[in-house]
């Protein structure tokens, strides 16, 4: 069962490029899954909610050991993010809000967030936008998000059910 | 106190719950839930802990429901709120990994995420403009705004370098 806790060890290098990491130290290296089961763990991860590197883990932690083997899994990519975050947001956060020099670096990270987060959504359009059903369906959306100001919840489900109105011929 | 950590909970799990693809899209939800919903945090307190939660290692939405949970409620607080955002992959995949394979292949399921992405994509769109509004307050933060932004759809490399040279630009930028 120990073994486990290397998911959250792996993914402690993590960041954005979980995924390859993942499939190379539970496939080439433990070969604890083959590469078809591993791709059908992609497939649910990708077309579930929540996160990619915690859907993977907790899908190979119950093909390895059942009910236990994942919630292990999720444990494990779990606790490194927990343990480095509270450390921060405990010790150093404090210490550092009051410095100038802290104060001009998080003057640069904002935009630079901001800058990150618009240009995934340029990306995401790109990939997932085809034809102008799609890129209507998007600006309507969002027209609707801006003048309702209802709850992210509701436009995404309102998305969905619209997509199966517009898209049912073929996506 | 005991209201505060059932909200935490119930918020955190609504990110989890609705978060498809990781990454970025728990953005509008969190903002929505701790920004709007609950007042939690102010736009300048929440880009600053994503800036911390991109530069750290982990999923960016687990991190951020540790640092959100301590702020608000100490330690107890983190290991609800990130709880709350796990809740859900836990839930559906212990429950019904039989079934899921079928279900996310399933046509309806298929288009129904297609439009549900597209949502996706306005939301972030709009988190974007919502959030610049707080970060991007004067020419320096513009300037660092829009190098980052063409810099990172030219050359998709990890955000952290991004991150870096925020940090960085900030350095050599802020009005001290």
């Amino acid at each position: 069962m120990l073994t486990f806790l290397k998911v959250g060890a792996f993914t402690f290098g993590g960041g954005y490029a979980i995924l390859p990491v993942i499939q190379q130290e539970v496939v080439d290296n433990k070969r604890w899954v083959s590469p078809d089961e591993f791709s059908d763990i992609l497939i649910i991860t990708q077309g579930m909610p929540g996160q990619l590197a915690l859907n993977s883990a907790i899908q190979i932690g119950i093909r390895l050991r059942g009910i236990p083997g994942g919630v292990v899994g999720a444990l494990g990519v779990t606790l490194p993010s927990v343990i480095i975050l509270l450390a921060i947001a405990a010790y150093f956060y404090p210490l550092m809000r009051d410095n100038d020099y802290v104060q001009a670096v998080f003057y640069g990270l904002r935009p630079a967030v901001v800058a990150l987060i618009a240009s995934a959504a340029v990306k995401m359009g790109r990939n997932i936008l085809h034809g102008w059903n799609g890129i209507l369906l998007c600006a309507a959306l969002l027209a609707a998000a801006i003048i309702t100001q209802v709850h992210p919840i509701v436009i995404l489900v309102t998305g969905g059910l619209a997509g199966l109105v517009i898209f049912r011929k073929g996506l | 106190m005991t209201g505060l950590f059932l909200s935490l909970y119930w918020s955190f799990f609504k990110v989890g719950l609705f978060t498809i693809g990781g990454g970025y899209a728990m953005i509008p939800l969190m903002e929505a839930e701790v920004i709007t919903v609950h007042g939690w945090l102010n736009a300048g307190e929440f880009l600053d802990i994503i800036a911390v939660a991109e530069m750290t290692p982990g999923p960016i939405s687990i991190n951020a429901a540790t640092f959100i949970g301590y702020t608000m409620a100490g330690v107890p607080g983190s290991l609800i709120a990130t709880l709350g955002v796990i809740s859900p992959s836990l839930v559906l995949l212990l429950l019904l990994s039989r079934v899921l394979i079928g279900v996310v292949q399933n046509r309806g399921a298929r288009i129904f995420l297609g439009g549900l992405r597209s949502a996706l994509v306005a939301l972030i769109l709009l988190a974007s403009y919502t959030l610049g509004q707080t970060a991007i307050i004067d020419l320096p933060s513009a300037l660092i705004f829009g190098l980052i932004l063409v810099a990172s759809l030219i050359r998709p490399v990890s955000p952290l370098y991004f991150i870096a040279a925020g940090a960085v630009l900030g350095l050599i930028l802020f009005p001290y």
